[in-house]
């Protein structure tokens, strides 16, 4: 009765994973295969019996006859050591063995059929973790003296609860997965579906595992052999090999050295294997987790990040404010193989707030990150200008941001909870910069930081300093945040999507209190964010930017009244509003921002744009002045309708 | 932090229970072994059954579990079979040794291990790959093994330190210094890479998350974030590593006091193993799980003084 329709299997790998393919990895492998080899066909491979006496060779260094050479009777090292493979390969296969049978089974049924048998299963691994190995199995070798196997298969079995565990986990991971599911459905039988899906999937860490306590295993069974507990003489076993060559260790060094470092080179190897397997899933891990330098795709070489007429002449000569707080020329962001913002210039008068808007992976955020020096790994700034009362930044060293960051420009960020360290009070890391921006002592400074929670309006402040931040809500957490960007005194405060994380009434306080902020201490912002509203509601003066250019430049009324640009109208039309509340990104500007490496040459908005001519896509758009102080990088300014949104006034009272 | 520790210790007492059961158990199996270590394997039965009456062992399992239990609560664990002498001031004797010999290992692999993997986290990738490189060998390098070359250098080559046996720290606390420091290196090496790479790790992956660039963005020096901040994050990890690193030591300390010919408690169980003497072997299956028993109360108080998400709500 089982309804057939198609299961998606488990993607067939293409050949070797590349892991496994490291030299490193295959020379572990060929030396496994090595001793297993030789230690089954030990007789073919050396013509001296392992336990018959030589006396008159006995204590012999390397040779042409003896080519490892031979210990206190004489006997042959190599042949010892091929032999001797026996007895430690098979203990640890049958430690293996059982690890693998019973860890595997014990698993998978608790991992996907769970109930009581899955809490036994853990119940037994807890205690089995913390029980010590060694006295276990010398318990079982006093009872069964010299019965390698049995301390070997006992070794097993207080492993095998924990890989069962691991087991469990990995097959719980699996089982989540909707093709499970239509397995189910589809009525294959319990014992189908783990053994043709399940199993598959957890094959690989499960080796890692193996790998890994077959290392263990060798360690063990060496050691029993060291003490003498296991294979009895004259038998040859490695363990056995090195005890042996300590009681003659002053008088022959080299004795011990063969059995030694075989050991060695195989726990190694185990080792090895196991590392590679875990590289292999750590790979794709880390794949994801790369900084943005590398995971964006290459163009090709960089060539010149300015690119010549994309900024009108007026513009680029226009002087420098010589009040602005801060003032960025020409700033271009980049990694090794594409542009990330091109040309971004603008400045901020002391007390201003200026907006950046855009949706994300238009460059707001590099553009943030690059005044304060904080762009992260692989993405750098490839040339213009970052003026910070007068002082270039650019290019400053460490030591000169350190002296800017904090108590010149604070930053604050889009996830408040994730930005606190979590292992301090608030309190403390408070007063941590507060004495890193002044001379106060430790007493003055606590004072300091009560104060400044108060400031930012935190009921309770002693309190609320005495809370480690995994205790404050996302609006307290927010604040907490704003206070230790106040700490420092600074003049310009980057806040980069201050809100985004926050709830919708959260979010209008926290604006509030920055707008006050600002009145109160003269503080000059810069607020970026996708959220016209939020814009609309605090800043004066608004910079939009597209595909890492800005594409428009406007004090607030102007551009809500009368947007020069296409695609400041389409963000304003895609009712931010309700973008804000569900938290989507701006959901009826219809298309996408073309990703970094891959911009047109012309207009970076023609293939969005409801007013796209020929024109737009032949050659790059200058940023034009159309009206006071209004730029912007459009050749059709004039087709840009008015936008049916309330009047900044408006949203800010709404 | 309380808490933490009452519920490690709640899970201690079935822990004592199955590791006393289980060593029990497996002695009960063969109930002729004592007599015959005593009286030799061609020992009358009439002069076993003797034997095993004035041991106790004529009698069922668990009414001998039950005298061992309550000889426990009074602190008798019972007399050697080979030497008559009480359990435990057998034990007495070798617990310093060995707790001696984790202590110090832990100590210097700590000393050693975390400020190299500081560094090295700051550094290229390579001292990253060093430090893989040396905790690979370090972990594969059986402790026998490492012991004799220990020995071979620095005792037989070079005659710095004494080769093997333990001085009274009470009579020649200098003697003593010398004696433990080849043992204590040889479980330390391979403690000091894998706590280097584990520091390492854990500190690239701290210095990777947002709040550090939030730190940095408050002028923060960075030695301030890596110290104080970095550091202080990774260590949580590095504590449960070397609760497991205590407890994979049981079989190393074993095999390095019978390297050094010292009388800890893995030396003791290994000869009462070879003697058959169980009431020994007992009494240490005991002392080596309280031993994992007060590590991991120890890991489980540091990691929650040093992660307020353990110790706060
Ligand atoms: S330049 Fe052309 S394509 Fe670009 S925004 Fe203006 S009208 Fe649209």
């Amino acid at each position: 009765m089982a309804v057939t329709f198609a299961l998606p299997r488990p993607t067939a790998r293409n050949g070797v994973p590349r892991a496994l393919r490291r030299p490193v990895t295959i020379v572990a492998l060929c030396i496994l295969a090595l001793l297993i080899i030789a230690a089954i066909a030990a007789p073919l491979l050396t013509p001296f019996n392992p336990v018959s006496n030589e006396l008159a060779d006995a204590f012999q260094l390397p040779s042409g006859k003896h080519w490892l050479g031979t210990d206190e009777f004489g006997r042959d090292l190599l042949a010892r050591i091929i032999y001797g493979g026996r007895v430690s390969l098979v203990g640890v296969a049958e430690a293996v063995a059982v690890y693998l049978a019973l860890g595997l089974t014990a698993g998978i049924i608790a991992g996907y059929v769970g109930g009581v048998f899955e809490s036994i299963v853990v119940w037994i691994a807890d205690v089995a973790f913390a029980l010590p190995q060694i006295i276990v199995v010398l318990t079982i070798l006093a009872i069964f003296a010299n019965d390698s196997s049995a301390a070997m298969l006992a070794l097993g079995l207080l492993g095998a609860p924990g890989l069962a565990v691991f087991v469990r986990g990995a097959t719980k991971t699996v089982r989540a997965e909707p093709y499970i599911s239509a397995a189910r459905v589809s009525g294959l039988r319990t014992a189908q579906i783990l053994i043709r899906h399940i199993l598959p999937r957890i094959a690989s860490p499960v080796i890692v595992q193996v790998a890994l306590f077959a290392g263990t295993a060798l360690l063990f069974q060496t050691g029993l052999d060291f003490l003498g507990l296991g294979t009895q003489p004259p038998a040859p076993s490695w363990g056995a090999m090195v005890s042996d060559g300590a009681n003659y260790i002053g008088k022959d060094t080299w004795m011990v050295m063969p059995a030694g470092i075989v050991i060695v080179l195989a726990i190694v190897s185990f080792n090895l294997i196991g590392d590679a397997l875990q590289d292999l899933r750590g790979d794709r891990v880390s794949a994801s987790a790369v900084s943005v330098g590398a995971a964006i795709p290459g163009t090709g070489a960089l060539t010149e990040q300015h690119i010549p007429g994309t900024i009108s002449p007026e513009r680029a000569a226009a002087p420098v404010s010589p009040s602005a707080v801060l003032s960025v020329r020409d700033l271009c962001i980049g990694t090794d193989s594409a542009p990330i913002v091109r040309n971004a210039t603008f400045s901020l008068e002391p007390g201003e707030c200026l907006g950046i808007v855009g949706e994300s992976g238009c460059g707001k955020t590099m553009t943030a990150l690059a005044i304060i020096g904080l762009l992260p790994e692989g993405v750098r700034t490839t040339s213009g200008s970052v003026l910070f009362r007068g002082t270039e930044l650019q290019g400053a060293s460490e030591r000169e941001y350190g002296a800017v960051r904090g108590s010149g420009i604070a930053m604050i960020s889009q996830e408040p909870a994730a930005s606190l360290d979590p292992s301090f009070t608030v309190g403390d890391q408070i007063v941590e910069v507060i004495r890193r921006h002044s001379r106060l002592s430790r007493a003055a400074a606590r004072a300091e930081s009560l104060s400044l929670l108060a400031q930012v309006r935190l009921p309770d402040p002693a309190g609320v300093a005495r809370r480690f931040p995994h205790q404050l809500s996302g609006g307290m957490a927010q604040r907490v945040l704003i206070a230790i960007a106040l700490a420092g005194k600074p003049a310009v405060l980057i806040a980069d999507e201050p809100t985004t994380a926050l709830d919708v009434t959260v979010q209008a306080e926290i604006l509030e209190l920055l707008r006050s902020l600002r009145t109160e201490m003269g503080l000059a912002v810069v607020l970026v964010s996708h959220d016209w509203g939020v814009i609309a509601d605090s800043c004066d003066s608004a910079l939009v930017m597209y595909a890492g250019q800005v594409v428009e430049e406007a004090p607030i009324d102007a551009v809500f009244t009368r947007p020069r640009h296409p695609y400041s109208y389409a963000l304003m039309e895609s009712n931010p509003q309700r973008a804000a509340e569900t938290r989507s990104i701006l959901p009826s500007v219809p298309g996408s921002v073309p990703p970094v490496g891959q911009w047109p040459v012309g207009c970076h908005f023609a293939a969005r744009c409801a007013f796209a001519t020929d024109a737009c896509r032949e050659a790059p758009i200058a940023l034009d002045l159309v009206a006071d102080q209004h730029w912007t990088r459009c050749i059709h300014p004039t087709a840009v309708p008015s936008p049916a949104l309330p009047s900044p006034t408006t949203v800010s009272e709404g | 932090m309380l808490r933490a520790l009452l519920r490690r210790l709640l899970l201690s007492i079935p822990l004592l229970f199955v590791v006393s059961i289980l060593t029990f158990v497996l002695t009960g199996l063969t109930p002729g072994d004592p007599a015959h270590t005593i009286l030799g394997t061609n020992a009358t039965p009439a002069a076993i059954a003797a034997i095993n009456k004035t041991l106790g062992l004529d009698k069922p399992i668990w009414v001998q579990y039950w005298h061992w239990l309550t000889g426990l609560v009074h602190g008798d664990l019972g007399k050697s079979i080979f030497s008559s002498e009480p359990v435990t001031t057998i034990l007495a004797n070798s617990l310093p040794i060995t707790l001696t010999l984790i202590i110090g290992a832990v100590i210097v692999s700590v000393l050693v291990g975390i400020p190299i993997g500081v560094a090295s986290a700051q550094r290229s990738k390579s001292s990253g790959q060093l430090i893989d490189a040396f905790s690979l060998v370090g972990y594969a390098i059986p402790p026998f093994f490492l012991g004799l070359l220990l020995t071979l250098l620095f005792a037989d080559t070079l005659g710095w330190l004494p080769p093997s046996g333990w001085v009274d720290p009470g009579e020649d606390f200098g003697g003593w210094l010398l004696s433990i420091v080849l043992p204590v290196l040889t479980l330390a090496i391979p403690g000091a890479a894998i706590v280097a790479r584990q520091t390492r790790q854990g500190m690239l992956e701290v210095l990777s998350r947002d709040f550090i660039r939030s730190l940095r963005a408050r002028g923060l020096s960075g030695r301030s974030i890596v110290y104080r901040h970095a550091l202080r994050n990774s260590l949580g990890n590095v504590v449960t590593l070397l609760g497991l690193y205590v407890v994979g030591m049981l079989l190393g300390t074993t095999l390095v006091e019978t390297v050094f010919a010292m009388q800890g408690l893995g030396s003791i169980a290994v000869v009462a193993t070879n003697q058959h003497d169980l009431p020994v072997l007992e009494g240490a299956a005991l002392y080596f799980t309280i031993v994992v028993i007060v590590a991991f109360a120890i890991v489980d108080v540091t990691r929650a003084a040093l992660n307020p998400k353990l110790r706060t709500r």
